[in-house]
């Protein structure tokens, strides 16, 4: 990594959230560099999972929610009034903690996106639709049941089936927000593995309360923290994810990440 | 139930007889519960069926069921013509007409209760539409009356009367069955199906259009064809608006009847033959029913198999 500068495409600027009057995050900075998976841990209830979703804003479908601060994409703060909402989610795309296919077949789960930018052309649609799923690494168990309901496959393959469908309309960061939470160790495997094949093209970011997974696939980790209960989640450590898990610089996320709470 | 009851007296041994006695008391009590419900269906079915008897025998299914010739004769039954067709067409038309507007309308409120509103005005709205579902339908069909009919005669320059009243009084009544119903199978939705379209970079109605509604596509059948049960055997509201005549409607603007406001307007007066017919109207409204309430069977079973 040192080798060449990196840029970031996402950062992230005392960032606080409430819920009416709750506040749910408190004052958190930190950067997302362009191509490279940064991982947020910390024990549940942290709002980790809050926080990644005020990277596409997905928090702004729940009524009293307020941000204050910044989320900066490519030098856009996402916040500023009028920012186009819709055109953000198309660039920062989120799979889920449940996989969530549409009821549909697997072909039309793929081609959602594009044809809600407008793409008609059905060889353009089927060029994205197996590209996509090729890239996702569903292409091969799938591509004679296309037609089929994306709902019938495992929850590995429905996890991939949703990578795929975020593929699909080319953003340029992927948040997932605890991918591999309601699925098994093979196919946590595969989608590890995956997601180190999409770092050449895309940015990421992962919630995960599995510290090996952190360890893992994420080159700098973000570690959250409630001190205690009633306060806002913090952020407590960011850093390189090699140095903050062998030689962390707090002492609360060396107690986190040897497993002493949480 | 002679096996389930066996079940529980086993199951009971073990907890003693005097719990097993309370239990079997209670048992007893919700199957006599159970078994009025069934008793009256059956009673009404059989009755229904037995008094319509003769004039299927005396008139054959033909000039019954598929003739529009309806001159019954009160002094002497028997000269008199029976065809009640004018009256299911009636009745068909009517419905068509209610469903065709309340459908969009009770799904489109049902949207905006459950995906649009915030959550203060959806409980208004909500509470709105179930004060209306307990209106009376004397009162609904007098605002008919009163509001509608003249309307109507004032912009089409008829009666007013006849079918086109008849199913805007009968929107009315299907709209709180619709739109509740539809509220519930899209609430009943899993948010994450939202949630993802959502974070597709759908609009909110993208999300509604393409997502939301296609996946409640069941649920939303099966609320419109409760509404329409609603519709079809709604009599009061409609007879004071649809103007009783005998004829066949093929305008939406003229007087005719259904099989309900017929039965209403024709009991006081028949006997003999006359009467059976008007039984056998009663038949075809039950068999209407029943047809629906396949369906909707029918539906919810490919719902959970899907």
């Amino acid at each position: 990594m040192p080798e060449e500068a990196l840029e970031n495409k996402m950062v992230i600027k005392d960032l606080s959230m409430y819920y009416t009057d709750f506040k749910a995050i408190e004052d958190v900075t930190f950067d997302v560099p362009a191509r490279r998976i940064t991982a947020l841990i910390g024990p549940s209830g942290c709002g980790k999972s809050t926080l990644v979703r005020c990277l596409n804003r997905m928090n702004d479908l729940i009524e009293g929610v307020r941000v204050e601060g910044e989320v900066v994409l490519d030098s856009e703060n996402v916040y500023q009034q009028g920012f186009d909402t819709i055109g953000l989610r198309r660039r920062v795309g989120m799979v889920f903690q449940r996989p969530n296919p549409f009821p549909k077949s697997i072909y039309e789960n793929v081609a959602y996106g594009p044809k809600l930018v407008g793409i008609k052309d059905k060889e353009e649609l089927d060029f994205i639709v197996e590209d996509s799923l090729k890239k996702a690494a569903l292409w091969h168990e799938v591509k004679t049941i296309l037609r089929e309901s994306g709902q019938n496959l495992s929850g590995g393959q429905q996890q991939r089936l949703c990578i795929a469908r975020v593929i699909a309309v080319q953003p340029e960061v992927i948040l997932f927000d605890e991918p591999c939470s309601a699925i098994d160790p093979v196919a946590t495997q595969l989608i590890e593995d995956l997601m180190a094949e999409l770092k050449e093209n895309f940015t990421m970011v992962i919630v995960t309360h599995n510290m090996q997974q952190a360890a893992r696939v994420s080159d700098f980790t973000a570690f959250m923290l409630v001190q205690e209960q009633g306060q806002p989640g913090r952020l407590i450590e960011y850093g390189d994810t090699n140095t903050m898990f062998t030689n962390p610089s707090d002492e609360r996320t060396e107690r986190y990440i040897t497993g002493r709470f949480g | 139930m002679r096996a389930r009851g066996g079940e529980a007296v086993t199951g009971a041994c073990f907890k003693g007889h005097a719990f097993a006695d309370r239990e079997n008391r209670v048992k007893v009590v919700m199957l006599a519960c159970a078994s009025v419900a069934i008793l009256a269906i059956l009673l009404i079915f059989l009755f229904i069926f037995r008094e319509s008897l003769p004039s299927i025998r005396e008139l054959g299914v033909k000039n019954l069921f598929f003739s529009t010739d309806w001159r019954p004769n009160v002094a002497d039954p028997k000269a008199g013509h029976y065809g009640m067709l004018t009256f299911i067409w009636g009745t068909l038309l009517t419905t068509f007409g209610a469903m065709l507007i309340s459908t969009p309308l009770g799904i489109g409120a049902a949207v905006f209760i459950d995906q649009v509103a915030p959550d203060s005005m959806a409980r208004v709205v909500r509470r709105g539409i179930e004060l209306l579902a307990g209106i009376p339908s004397v009162v609904i069909g007098w605002f008919g009356l009163i509001l509608l009919v003249p309307a109507i005669a004032r912009v089409t320059g008829t009666s007013g009367y006849g079918v086109a009243a008849a199913s805007l009084v009968l929107v009315v009544m299907a709209l709180p069955t619709i739109t509740t119903l539809s509220a519930e199978t899209l609430k009943s939705l899993p948010a994450e199906l939202k949630e993802a379209s959502v974070a597709m970079g759908a609009t909110r109605w993208q999300t509604i259009y393409k997502v939301l509604l296609p996946s409640a596509r069941e649920g939303l059948l099966i609320a419109v064809i409760l509404g329409m049960g609603r519709a079809i055997g709604e009599t009061m509201a409609v007879q004071m608006v649809i103007g009783n005549a005998r004829a066949f409607a093929v305008s939406p603007f003229a007087r005719t009847s259904t099989l309900t406001t017929r039965i209403v307007t024709d009991t006081g007066e028949a006997s003999g033959i006359f009467r059976s017919a008007l039984f056998a109207q009663a038949l075809v409204l039950l068999l209407i029913a029943m047809v629906l309430i396949i369906l909707i069977r029918v539906i919810s079973r490919k719902r959970e198999a899907a």
